[in-house]
């Protein structure tokens, strides 16, 4: 099935929806990931990401209060399903045993 | 401090962003959007924010933000269909002024509509019936003299080309030649016909779809002295019995009939009574001038293609073929193109066309003209509705609360006037049916060139215009009720603001009173320019006098007779009659300069009788035969171009001119005269002499019974010719006729400026009452304060005279500038624009709508104030 698949991208925003824990909403998401990567996030971007997750069920969200910023609309918050811990942790596991494999490769020194 | 005002996203991006996307994902992506525009104000500044804005509204434009278009909406359209119904004939019926002002303004401004709808597509069909219309291409010819740079559009062409056209393209199916202006009469045994006939070669039934009675398709046409006649004249010859095969004897000549096609459909560029095989021409004889490249006057030539070819690229071939032939000509270079059939109609004017022309500019003005006034009626819908729309706000509130949503209530609010004026449209048919009756008998000629049929393809067409002219109208109100908060309607429905809108309904009246001012103002000032044509000093009497063509007969022994009537003071020949517009000319040479001079072939009475005014010398004295002419009488002009004897009419006296071959004396100058119609400058005309110039005899009456005297001048006439009817006509008359289109014109625009003013005053009644209705009890409290009558009358009609004022202000300066700089720059005789006549249109304008303001007004401010408070 091609949609159990996660993308790079998807990965990263999955993985910054969990680390941001009750904060996951698209801005916020954007400003995050511009942090880890050094990259610049478009919005536009990370919002059809972010709608994809859901699509997929990969990620849950919900709308949050009105309050007087952003012209009184609410946030979309969002947080990672049990099927999106399952991909990342399996995504994690794929990329560890790779890892584990690359012979006479020293990760201190490398860099 | 004052605060600075927040910084705000553009307002139609973010409504773009509502109307796109899925609502789902509406509140979010709206928030986020606004988050990054604050957070862009302050750093980049709100130029730039406002811009990156836009662009992210855009950039969001995706398959998966797109809404979906809702089919349940539209299912719920179709239920609610009757409910709708049931509300709006509700809300007719409740509100009968405005819905009469409506449906009455609907209905006449779109019968103007379906009129004009239904010229067009006449014209549009015009040569419908022949199946090969569209390839079918008439070969038109542009030719220009040499040593003149002035070339001539002609419609017809030369024989020649037909004969040698295929070679050059030999994808050519079909050519046909034909040649216009056979007349002469008919004699069938005893009887006698005048008939009207073209030649034509043998193609032309098959080029052209005429079907064939009786009679060979292939060799109808094909003999010498072959005649064909359509069943209308067939019938008229030889009654019922059958034609084929019987003769007809023009003159000397006699013709065999090989066939009849059936009567010709009223919209066809091409007529006849009969047809007669172009190889007649040639027989006996042939006629080398006939086929010559440079006889151009008189021949149409038509072509067909097979429906694979593109004749739009075929030009070059024809110009080759131009090209080769010119070397034959001396004088003239003559080059031919193609013209599709289906733009021969709507072709512009071409010399020597036949059929009928009319002017894309003319139709579009037209179209022009009717879509003002629809919109006009379109306007008064609006105004009131919106005017009008707390009456109705509580319905749309409950709508809105019980569950509808703003597409709902646009359709409900355009559904509505979609009925309303689907309802005007079947008023404005019983109106149309009689416009059309009375736009046919308009003029004589317009009935010639419309039939105004009504066919189902026009009735969808009338259909599509009722549906769009409701759209138009209802579209405003629609979205005004569409956005009704219904919280803030239900709960007071007083705060809405029922005058937000005044602004817009100002600009509505003023644009329709503008429009309507232009439409008088130009009415009347076309009215009096069209008076100084027809009444204007022509440098000649016409008063009293009566043109008689004499249609084959001996001009001297009619004269004869007809001076014996008492009424009949004196009587003239003469070749044409001038200031009708028609020209004949030939070259006069002094000197070494030789030019084309317009001409007229009188007899010695006809100078004296039109009492043209000599500036030296005399009428002719010598009375030469044809052919032996001595003397020449000139204007003005003549000496001017030539410059003979210095342009002093003294000195040019015995002036020696050629023309024709012949050297002639000039014995006479004449002052200038308008010898062609009034849009021409005066030009060089000369006057010879011809004791039987054949064509009109001018009659002079004293007779004030004009009917009496025309009756014994018809007795006088059967008496010299039993064939022929009668064709006198009064030259005041006549001039009158040669500028039947101007007065065509000015009809049809006073009928527009007479709609358009009652569709206006009707919207400004409406308004009126409105306005008065909803200020009543304002009126009653100020009165009870003491206020006067007349200081409530004021207070009301202000507002309306405002707009007025300044409709009267705009529209007059633009109606002035429009004919003083580009419509009568055409004419170089034309009246001075007289400013009392605008200001005279205006005024009745002005005073029609101060009667309807006043009018109510006067009823609001004479009320009883104790009647209308007790109500609450």
């Amino acid at each position: 099935m091609k949609g159990a698949n996660l993308g790079e991208f998807e990965e990263l925003v999955l993985l910054t929806i969990a680390s941001l824990a009750s904060e996951a909403y698209s801005v916020a998401i954007c400003d995050e990931l511009e942090k880890y990567t050094g990259r610049t996030a478009k919005l536009g971007v990370v919002h059809s990401v972010l709608n994809r997750l859901e699509e997929k069920g990969l990620a849950k969200s919900r709308l949050g209060e009105a309050t007087s910023a952003r012209g009184g609309k609410r946030k979309r918050f969002y947080e990672v399903s049990h099927a999106g811990k399952v991909a990342l942790v399996k995504s994690k596991e794929v990329r560890e045993n790779i890892w584990r494999n690359i012979p006479g490769f020293n990760l201190e020194g490398s860099i | 401090m004052k605060q600075q005002p927040k910084a705000t996203p553009p307002r139609w991006a973010t409504r773009f962003l509502h109307w796109y996307c899925r609502p789902r994902l509406l509140e979010d992506l709206e928030g986020d959007l606004n988050e990054y525009f604050e957070r862009n104000v302050a750093r980049k500044g709100v130029r730039s924010a406002r811009l990156i804005y836009i662009l992210d509204v855009l950039k969001f434009l995706r398959p998966y933000t797109i809404r979906k278009i809702e089919f349940f909406h539209f299912f719920i359209h179709w239920i609610m269909i009757g409910s709708y119904f049931k509300t709006s004939r509700r809300s007719l019926v409740r509100n009968k002024l405005f819905s009469l002002i409506n449906i009455v303004g609907l209905a006449v401004s779109m019968s103007v509509g379906l009129l004009v709808i239904s010229i067009v597509s006449d014209l549009y069909s015009y040569d419908d019936f022949q199946d090969k219309k569209d390839r079918t291409y008439r070969i038109i010819t542009k030719t220009v003299e040499n040593g003149q740079t002035s070339e001539t559009n002609l419609a017809s062409t030369s024989i020649r080309v037909g004969e040698k056209i295929k070679e050059s393209i030999p994808a050519i199916e079909y050519v046909t030649a034909m040649r216009a202006g056979f007349s002469g009469d008919a004699k069938v045994g005893n009887s006698t016909v005048p008939i009207e006939a073209t030649w034509a070669d043998n193609s032309f039934l098959k080029v052209f779809r005429f079907p064939l009675l009786k009679g060979d398709l292939e060799t109808a046409l094909k003999e010498p002295q072959s005649l064909v006649l359509t069943e209308k004249t067939a019938e008229k010859l030889f009654g019922e019995s059958d034609a084929l095969g019987k003769t007809v004897r023009f003159d000397s000549t006699i013709y065999t009939v090989t066939g009849v096609v059936q009567n010709i459909p009223k919209l066809s560029h091409i007529n006849f009574q009969a047809l007669i095989s172009l190889a007649s021409i040639d027989a006996g004889h042939n006629d080398a001038d006939l086929h010559s490249w440079a006889n151009i006057w008189q021949n149409y030539v038509y072509v067909t293609f097979p429906e694979t070819i593109d004749a739009t690229k075929l030009q070059p071939a024809l110009d080759r073929l131009s090209k080769q032939e010119n070397k034959t000509l001396t004088n003239r270079t003559v080059s031919v193109s193609m013209q599709p059939m289906k733009d021969i109609v709507l072709g512009g004017s071409l010399m020597n066309n036949i059929g009928p022309t009319f002017a894309p500019p003319v139709m579009w003005t037209l179209c022009g003209l009717a879509i003002v006034v629809i919109l006009s009626a379109c306007f008064n819908y609006t105004n009131l509705s919106v005017a009008r729309s707390m009456r109705r706000s509580r319905e749309v509130g409950i709508r809105k609360i019980i569950g509808a949503q703003k597409s709902h209530v646009l359709g409900q609010f355009m559904a509505e006037s979609v009925i309303i004026a689907l309802l005007a449209l079947v008023f404005s048919f019983a109106l149309f049916m009689v416009l059309r009756k009375e736009f046919l008998d308009l003029d004589k000629h317009i009935a010639d060139v419309f039939s105004l049929n009504i066919s189902i393809q026009n009735i969808l067409y009338f259909i599509l215009l009722a549906v769009i002219t409701g759209i138009a109208a209802g579209l405003m109100p629609a979205l005004f009720f569409s956005k009704m908060n219904a919280l803030h309607v239900m709960k007071d429905a007083s705060s809405m603001k029922i005058f937000r809108r005044v602004g817009i309904r100002k600009v509505l009246i003023v644009v329709q009173f503008t429009l309507s001012l232009i439409f008088i103002a130009a009415t009347l000032i076309g009215y009096n320019q069209y008076k100084g044509l027809v009444t204007f000093n022509l440098g000649f009497k016409t008063e009293n006098i009566i043109n008689l063509r004499l249609q084959g007969n001996k001009g001297n022994v009619l004269a004869k007779e007809i001076a014996q009537i008492p009424a009949v003071k004196g009587i003239s020949q003469s070749m044409m009659i001038t200031s009708l517009g028609s020209k004949h000319g030939t070259n006069l040479t002094y000197e070494t300069d030789s030019s084309l001079v317009w001409e007229n072939q009188v007899d010695e009475h006809y100078l004296p009788l039109h009492q043209h005014q000599f500036l030296a010398g005399q009428n002719f004295t010598a009375r030469p035969e044809k052919g032996k002419e001595s003397e020449i009488i000139v204007n003005q002009q003549v000496l001017k171009k030539f410059n003979i004897g210095d342009q002093n009419p003294e000195k040019a006296l015995g002036k020696i001119v050629s023309v024709s071959g012949q050297q002639l004396a000039i014995v006479g100058v004449v002052k200038d005269f308008h010898y062609g119609s009034l849009e021409n400058r005066i030009e060089p005309v000369m006057f010879r002499y011809s004791s039987e110039p054949d064509r009109y005899l001018n009659v002079k009456i004293v007779s004030q019974d004009l009917p009496a005297t025309l009756e014994s001048i018809q007795k006088v006439w059967r008496k010299v010719d039993k064939v022929h009817e009668l064709d006198a006509k009064i030259y005041d008359e006549q001039i009158e006729e040669a500028y039947a289109q101007f007065s065509l014109i000015l009809k049809i625009i006073g009928v527009i400026a007479f709609l358009a003013i009652c569709i206006a005053s009707l919207g400004l009644f409406g308004m009126v009452v409105f306005t008065t209705e909803t200020k009543l009890k304002e009126i009653s409290i100020r009165k009870v304060l003491g206020a006067s009558e007349t200081g409530l009358i004021y207070l009301l009609c202000k507002g309306f005279l405002l707009l007025l004022v300044i409709s009267t202000v705009i529209a007059l300066p633009v109606t002035y500038l429009f004919f003083d700089k580009v419509v009568l720059t055409k004419f170089p005789y034309h009246q001075a624009i007289s400013i009392s006549d605008m200001l005279g249109g205006s005024l009745i304008v002005m005073l029609l709508a101060f009667f309807l303001i006043g009018s109510q007004t006067v009823k609001a401010a004479r009320n009883n104030p104790a009647k209308v408070l007790k109500s609450e």
